[in-house]
């Protein structure tokens, strides 16, 4: 492919991808405001069987872990290249343990009978079934995207370690990182949303 | 004119050969074949759907096929002809091939993504495919998957689900190309109002397709995790609301007939002028009505829901909005005909198409004034009268501009010239089968005949039999349409000059078929798209 000079037209595609997922995510919002509205009380007491501590932990993990890409960014473009693999390794790690939580927050739900279709949830309050049920659907689908995220910085980390990104050339880094804040984002709406619900 | 060699003599990436100058091809103009060739496929296999479900319906009782296959057909045909032809049919082949010609550049701003967005258009369509013969065979449950038969069912709702998702994402990556395109590449002399108008249409089109894609994307993958999982979201057993579902696919699905149609009007508006020798009336009025509908298109989605049970107040306001949206339709329609008012009209293939597409179109958009007052919708609801009305709009609209859009640009994209007797033979004939398989539907639903349904009544036999006939004309008129266009490019060519149209756009200055980087020489940007001076000076010989 030819040169493609035009690093604001690759930001303006980034950004209307990241909108599309913005999108993806707001349907199941759409879905959570109105079930929410339907069954306020349910919701309620469902979000306090989620463990807040875990919760914040993750979110720390998130904020952090996005902080770092964003000063890779700026590493790069002062041309350290060190310093830029060490903080993307930074931000792969804590994505790495923000799924590791994740996974025993969920296994420990699935220990006390609480997933989608399980007896204690159908025999249970409705409002109950749909909180878990939309938990799963959307917890699981930002989980899907925090491993999309991860398979992001770790190709921008073989690119950067290879001298592919440079401090020239950095678009895909760039729209890692981008990516990288959109699922933080997303993060930042879902974590109140489930687990500080009153 | 010199004689470059044209883009089907230069690959790009340059080196590849044979079938990977094709396959991996970064050439927008090539795409745009290559989606030529896939979308007409499809369009004949859910055009002979179409007519063996007429048949079917031709006497009472069993003609041809089983109720249960006739279920699985027509949701095979809604299927196909909605997310493999209709959305991608005009913004991907005429989309790809000339909005980078009309901008005065030499590509889309990204020429891999392009790949493969047709690449995934291919793997949705391969999906298709492969959810016929499995687990099940092809779903019943209408194009719409309606919960909660869409989840009950023991059909193959998941993969066909599945496919539409990976469409979705190709009109997504495409739409997303083109606002980048038309944002970063226009050639720098074009200003914003001198733009054509197709393009225009498409950078509207796009925004609805970024704007409402993903609504369904999610609502497709939430009917997948159903099937999966059994989590009740929309299941009233466990708290779930049936009617969320339709909420959130017509917040797709509503703004997608938009995605259909607007690129149509686009080609229509580019046609018009031209055949007139005069500037289109009303250029600004038409650019702000295509941003209008995007808009206004968005919020109507509701109307199709009128007899699910929604609370009073919400139906007198999307009723409200259905009928904001006829304005910027009918901005258009006036401006159209007020450009053939007291031009010099040259009556030609496309034109005539073009003509038709008005005509078809104004119905269409009228009967749907019935469908969006909320009185008349409830006697006519899924009725014929519905069926008569979408296919007027999406057929006689978007199925007609596309038409007229192939007898347009075709000479330019291929260098050759077709038959015109048999061109306006088979439009004749489109059109005189299209009126007597859908006015009679009309009439059947006004008498009460609902839709998908396998048989009917012994009144309504007299006006299926009529729509059967109409069927088999309309299906000929289009093969014999399809052959005309195929027969030009094999036998003895008649070579196309660059502009054997008299078209002022830019794609009409360089030769045809176009050189692989487009333009041999910077391109010479009007002060107005539409200015005909020159063209009246020089008349085409042709």
């Amino acid at each position: 492919m030819a040169r493609q000079p035009d690093q604001t037209g690759i930001r303006i595609g980034m950004w209307l991808f990241l909108y599309t997922e913005i999108i993806l995510f707001g349907g199941l919002f759409v879905l959570y405001a109105v079930y929410f509205y339907d069954y306020s009380s349910d919701f309620a007491k469902g979000g306090k069987e989620l463990n807040r501590i875990i919760g914040s932990l993750n979110t720390i993990i998130l904020l952090v872990s996005s902080c770092t890409v964003a000063a890779s960014i700026t590493a790069i473009r002062q041309e350290a290249k060190k310093l830029c693999l060490l903080l993307l390794a930074t931000s792969f790690l804590c994505g790495i343990v923000f799924l590791i939580n994740k996974y025993f927050e969920w296994g420990h739900k699935f220990a006390h009978g609480i997933y989608p279709n399980s007896p204690t949830l159908t025999s249970g309050p409705h409002g109950q079934n749909i909180f878990f049920g939309l938990y799963y659907v959307i917890t699981g689908l930002h989980g899907l995207h925090v491993i999309i995220g991860l398979t992001l910085l770790t190709l921008s980390f073989v690119r950067v370690y290879q001298d592919k990104i440079t401090a020239q050339r950095f678009s895909l880094l760039e729209n890692s990182g981008l990516y990288w804040h959109l699922v933080d984002l997303i993060w930042i709406f879902v974590f109140p949303l489930f687990y500080l619900i009153l | 004119m010199v004689t470059t060699p044209s883009f089907y003599e230069t690959p790009s990436p340059p080196g590849t050969v044979g079938i990977k100058s094709w396959l991996l091809t970064h050439d927008h103009k090539r795409l745009g074949l290559m989606y030529l060739w896939a979308i007409l496929f499809w369009f004949v296999i859910g055009l002979t759907i179409g007519l063996l479900l007429r048949i079917e319906l031709m006497t009472m009782g069993r003609t041809i096929m089983s109720a249960a296959v006739y279920n699985s057909a027509f949701t095979l045909h809604g299927v196909i002809m909605i997310f493999l032809f209709v959305i991608p049919v005009i913004p991907a082949i005429f989309g790809n091939f000339f909005l980078p010609i009309q901008l005065g550049t030499d590509d889309v701003f990204f020429p891999r993504l392009n790949l493969l967005s047709w690449y995934l258009y291919m793997f949705g369509g391969v999906l298709a495919i492969v959810s016929l013969f499995t687990a099940g065979g092809f779903p019943d449950t209408g194009w719409t998957f309606y919960v909660p038969f869409s989840i009950g069912t023991k059909h193959n709702v998941p993969l066909t689900v599945f496919a539409a998702f990976i469409l979705g994402m190709s009109s997504m990556l495409t739409g997303l190309n083109f606002i980048t395109t038309i944002h970063r590449k226009r050639s720098p002399a074009m200003g914003w109002l001198q733009i054509p108008l197709f393009t225009w249409s498409l950078y509207a089109t796009a925004w609805v397709q970024l704007l409402a894609t993903p609504v369904i994307s999610i609502t497709l993958l939430l009917v997948i995790m159903e099937r999966l999982f059994n989590i009740g979201l929309f299941d009233p057993d466990k708290g779930g609301d049936p009617i969320l579902y339709q909420h959130l696919f017509w917040m797709y699905s509503h703004p997608a007939v938009y995605v259909m149609i607007l690129p149509g009007m686009g080609v229509i508006s580019e046609i018009i002028p031209t055949f007139s020798r005069k500037a289109i009336f009303g250029y600004r009025a038409i650019v702000f009505s295509s941003m209008a509908i995007a808009v206004a298109g968005s919020l109507v989605w509701a109307h199709h829901m009128f007899v699910s049970g929604m609370s009073d107040t919400a139906v007198f306001v999307f009723s409200l909005l259905t009928f904001l949206v006829a304005i910027p339709s009918a901005i258009k329609v006036f401006s159209w005909v007020a450009t053939l008012y007291k031009a010099s009209i040259e009556m030609t293939p496309p034109l005539l198409y073009a003509l038709i597409f008005i005509y078809l179109f104004s119905v269409g958009g009228l009967t749907g004034l019935v469908l969006g007052s909320a009185g008349t919708n409830i006697h006519v609801h899924d009725t014929h009268f519905v069926v008569a009305h979408f296919h007027f709009t999406m057929f006689g609209g978007t199925g007609f501009a596309f038409f007229a859009a192939l007898h347009y640009w075709w000479p330019k994209m291929f260098g050759v010239m077709y038959n015109f007797r048999r061109a306006y033979i088979a439009a004749t004939l489109t059109t005189v089968g299209f009126m007597f398989h859908y006015v009679p539907m009309f009439i059947l639903g006004l008498k009460g005949m609902p839709r998908r349904s396998y048989d009917y009544l012994p009144q309504f036999a007299r006006g299926n039999q009529l729509a059967t006939v109409g069927g088999v004309l309309l299906f000929s008129g289009i093969i014999l349409m399809l052959i005309n266009l195929m027969l030009s490019l094999r036998n003895k060519r008649t070579a196309a000059s660059a502009n054997p149209w008299g078209g002022c756009t830019l794609e009409w200055t360089i030769p045809s078929p176009p050189p692989l980087h487009n333009f041999i020489t910077e391109p010479k940007i009007k002060e107005y798209p539409y200015d005909f001076s020159d063209i009246l000076a020089n008349p085409p010989k042709n």
